[in-house]
């Protein structure tokens, strides 16, 4: 078993894993932290994408101890504390950008790092920057809406 | 029913927000994998990695020296648990139907790769994982039947040897047709045969499955949680499986991440951890990887359908004659024999045929098991008479549109009895066609088809059709019997009002993403003139909502929503009889309008739902021998199936050069009724187009010669992402369905029965002129680039 430090959604967290424990089963199962979804298991699906260091990462794609140290956002983590809902939170549910929900927290996660890091995108890149993101439900459409809405760069 | 004056429609028709979303968007919902179950033992289950083979000798000493693996469990070992038990087929299609028996574990013979040969029982994900592999089996490999075609090949060796042949069943709908039907090819002037290959798909629905039975503390009481469609069927058939009293069993399905209809059955985990968890006394749970499900869950589609149709000079359809040969896999799950014949139905599509006749040969293959994936029978019969009517146009010499608008049954001959005597309730093809034309501005788009094609440009343009009717709401009940369906088509509501007058709707109906509970809610929010966040919807545990038949089909709204609508009906009534009470007055002279009841000419003498409410619960004054609170409990069996209708057309560029497809617009007309919230039925249409354009264009349940699924996972097969996907452009048409009092029909799964065609019909279309008549689905590069140069009469 090996020690992990990690600060998630703002909190100091201490625990011990072993060495091969995936980041979203720390998160998980010991965390306590289950918004954070499993939906593959090749890092296709971005289900269990989250923050690392405000960037995002396939957290089944990570072992734990490969983020000792680091700064995670999860799902948890990213509406206001009086539960208001993160702008982009906001966005995917006044555009219907999601039906059974199970993509929802990855998809959330990486949409919010990616109009982070490329401010200004178009659908095209919308588009290609949720590439790494799969929902069987939504048909795409709306979450890409929504994403452009909480970008301000288009949407309603 | 009786008769109320309805509220005004403040919320029906609006696009309300949905309730759902909070905790699904902040990490709040519970998934079944998010249950916390202290001292849970974990279950991997050990599968076969032969496709037919019998199981020499099973080897668990390496897995049991692993750190938290304590058990290792072969088919023999577990067989006392099911007893004479196996996992349910409920629906026997003919008398004679073979049924193999399936043990949820299998016992000296696996049947496909992915049967269940062994489990593992371990404190922890991880060890149960390390277990599972680290278990020996030793296999004598079998000869395997490997693809459709080959389970009907002399000397084809038997999946099942027991039962002496791989034929599962032969169904037809002939009737007397078969003479008529025959003079009808022999007196038509165009005869069009196409042979169509619909490929295996594999569900994969974002959730994988997964399932845990706990039993009670204080014993004798087990709850099953599962990622499940159907926890009320669930329950009936783990009680008769295992012999558990229905009393002492309770199915739940906490938040489903998708189903598409392969969470609508009863797997051999359910029962394995049930059985486990009954003996053990503690909980058992099994969480589905997802290459593992791959070949643990269902597979949809996997027929071959020949098709030929009869037409005059005109185009005018005479006959259709259809033959299906459809993959049962190695066993048969709880609807699989079923599905064909949901599709056997509604192969003459939307078109008046005076002649009919369809057969189906379903057979056993050493793959997977087939059954329900999102639409069941329904896209497979749209995909080919909708490409066969391309064919038609094109021998004709008309448009793709000219040759659907020729043959379309009319809007004033609604309710049109279907060939195999279906009733269809309401539609009106041409004008939901004429719109669709319009909205794609398919002229625009041929002359611009035209003008690349006269510039020789390897950029193609296509434009595809596809109109389709389909049938939801299967009902009523005693149909589902002469088709030996094993369950009713029924559904359950209460409606219950609270002292505050706060409303409880409890459903049968089980949403695993549909939004059920807003669209309930704003159903009874203006029956009874109350706010929809008043309204709390239950369901999906059998312990507070006992009665229901779940959700498939596109079931939910015509029958699940009635119900409510019906219960909410009820409701009202007792409330009028306690307000008349209150106020001195003749029932009849009430009305009762945005929640208030008032006497017809005195409208100073009103009262509000909310007293009528606290009088029922306090019962301290009500009519003599009326029963105290307020609450009415419906259920509804449909008079007649609801008929959804529409006309899709996809525009596609393909390359002819490298042979990829690109879908450029994507237009969707869809009559689906009277819609209670147009948000979430744009929803359902976007997601189910890209579901059946992926079967057109990417996916596919690949298997080699020897029986191995290639394909098992999210990184080799292809569900497409929001960089595939087209954006979609929808407009609606509305003709009520008499079948029910709100008009609605369903829309689940009407996007994937229209889509695949659509975009097929625009791969042919881009490329007719080339010579290429038919491209096999999945539309890959490979696959079109070898139907040009075929065509070109170059390499294969």
């Amino acid at each position: 078993m090996t020690n992990v430090t990690l600060t998630v959604n703002g909190t100091h967290r201490s625990l011990e894993v072993e060495p091969r424990t995936l980041l979203v089963h720390a998160l998980r199962d010991e965390l306590g932290l289950t918004g954070t979804n499993v939906g593959c298991d090749s890092s296709s699906c971005g289900a269990c994408t989250v923050l690392v260091d405000g960037r995002s990462a396939k957290a089944c794609t990570m072992f734990t101890v490969q983020a000792d140290g680091a700064e995670i956002t999860t799902i948890e983590g990213v509406a206001e504390a009086d539960g208001t809902l993160h702008p982009m939170q906001q966005a995917f549910h006044e555009k219907h950008a999601l039906q059974c929900g199970y993509c929802t927290p990855g998809m959330v996660m990486a949409a919010i790092s990616l109009v982070e890091e490329y401010p200004g995108l178009d659908e095209h890149g919308v588009r290609h920057g949720l590439e790494g993101n799969l929902c069987r439900c939504t048909g795409y459409q709306n979450i890409v809406d929504a994403v452009l809405q909480a970008a301000g760069t288009g949407g309603d | 029913m009786t008769v109320t004056e309805s509220a005004p429609a403040a919320h029906v028709g609006s696009r309300r927000l949905r309730k759902e979303d909070p905790a699904l968007l902040t990490g709040e919902a519970k998934f079944i994998d998010d249950l916390d179950l202290p001292g849970a033992v974990w279950v991997g289950v050990v599968r076969s990695t032969e496709a037919h083979a019998r199981i020499v000798n099973i080897d668990g000493s390496a897995a049991l020296a692993i750190d938290g693996v304590n058990e290792v469990l072969t088919g023999e070992d577990l067989a006392p648990l099911w007893g004479e038990g196996a996992l349910p087929c409920a629906w026997p299609v003919t008398s004679d139907m073979k049924t193999p028996t399936h043990l949820p574990v299998a016992r000296g013979t696996a049947k496909y790769v992915g049967d269940a040969v062994a489990v593992v029982l371990a404190d922890s994900r991880y060890a149960a994982a390390d277990g599972a592999a680290a278990v020996v089996v030793d296999y004598e490999p079998l000869d395997a039947v490997v693809e459709i075609a080959d389970a009907v090949a002399d000397g084809a060796p038997l999946v099942h040897p027991d039962l002496e042949t791989n034929e599962c069943y032969t169904w037809g709908l002939w009737g007397d047709n078969a003479a008529a039907v025959d003079a009808a090819f022999a007196s038509a002037d165009h005869v069009v045969t196409e042979q169509y290959l619909q490929q295996r798909l594999i569900p994969a629905p974002m959730e994988p499955r997964g399932c845990a039975a706990v039993p009670s503390p204080a014993g004798g009481e087990l709850t099953l949680y599962s990622a499940t469609q159907i926890p009320h069927i669930l329950k009936v058939m783990t009680s008769v499986v295992l012999g558990i009293g229905e009393n002492k069993l309770r199915v739940v399905a906490p938040s489903v991440g998708g189903g598409f209809g392969c969470k609508l059955n009863v797997y051999a985990e359910e029962i394995l951890c049930c059985a486990l968890a009954q003996q053990r006394g503690a909980p058992v749970r099994w969480t589905e990887g997802r290459a593992e499900a791959a070949v643990s869950t269902i597979q949809g589609r996997g027929q071959v359908q020949h098709i030929e149709l009869a037409a005059d000079a005109e185009g005018r359809l005479q006959a259709v004659r259809v033959k299906l040969l459809a993959d049962m896999g190695a066993y048969l799950q709880l609807v699989t024999p079923g599905v064909p014949l949901l599709g056997g139905f509604l192969y003459h599509g939307c078109y008046h045929i005076p002649n009919y006749i369809f057969e189906c040969k379903a057979v056993f293959t050493n793959r997977v098991p087939t059954d329900a994936y999102r639409g069941a029978g329904r896209p497979e019969a749209t995909y080919a008479i909708e490409r066969a009517m391309d064919s038609l146009a094109a021998a004709v010499g008309v448009a793709p549109e000219e040759i659907r608008s020729r043959n379309f049954i009319k809007a004033e001959d609604f309710p049109y009895e279907s060939p195999p005597g279906l009733v269809f309730d309401s539609g009106d093809y041409h004008a939901v066609l004429d719109k669709a034309v319009s909205l794609a501005n398919v002229a625009g788009r041929r002359a611009q088809a035209a003008q690349r094609r006269a510039a020789g440009s390897t950029k193609r343009i296509g434009v595809g059709f596809s109109s389709y009717v389909e049938m939801c709401g299967l009902a009523p009940s005693r149909v589902l019997a002469s088709l030996a369906y094993g369950a009713g088509g029924w559904e359950a509501a209460t409606v219950r009002i609270s002292p505050t007058c706060k409303v409880q709707v409890v459903t049968g109906s089980t949403p695993h993403g549909q939004g059920h509970e807003t669209c309930w809610s704003m159903i009874v929010a203006d029956k009874l003139g109350v706010d929809p966040d008043d309204v709390e919807v239950l369901h999906s545990d059998t312990a507070v909502s006992p009665t229901g038949l779940d959700t498939y089909g596109s079931r939910s709204l015509s029958v699940g929503g009635t119900a409510v609508f019906m219960a909410a009906d009820k409701v009202i009534d007792k409330a009028r009889a306690i307000a008349a009470h209150q106020l001195e007055a003749n029932e009849d002279d009430l009305e009762f309008s945005g929640g208030v009841f008032r006497v017809r000419g005195t409208p100073e003498a009103e009262v509000p739902l909310a007293g009528v409410a606290f009088a029922a619960f306090t019962a301290h004054d009500l009519p003599e021998g009326m029963e105290p609170n307020l609450e009415a409990h419906v259920t509804y069996d449909p008079p007649n199936f609801t008929f959804p209708n529409g006309t899709h057309i996809a525009v596609v560029e393909v390359d002819t050069e490298t042979g990829n497809v690109e879908l450029i617009d994507y237009v969707a007309v869809d009559d689906c009724g009277v819609q209670i919230n147009p948000l979430i039925v744009e929803g359902q249409v976007h997601g189910g187009i890209l579901q059946g354009a992926a079967q057109a264009l990417y996916e596919d349940a690949v298997y080699n010669s020897d029986g191995q699924l290639v394909t098992a996972n999210l990184a080799d097969y292809l569900v497409p992402s929001a960089v595939e996907a087209p954006r979609y452009r929808l407009e609606s048409h509305v003709s009520p369905s008499p079948t029910n009092p709100m008009g609605v029909k369903g829309v689940g799964e009407a996007g994937t029965i229209a889509s695949a065609p659509a975009v097929m019909n625009a791969v042919v279309d881009a490329l007719r002129d080339l010579g290429v008549n038919n491209v096999e689905m999945p539309a890959s590069p490979q696959t079109v680039w070898k139907a040009i140069s075929s065509a070109q009469g170059g390499a294969s």
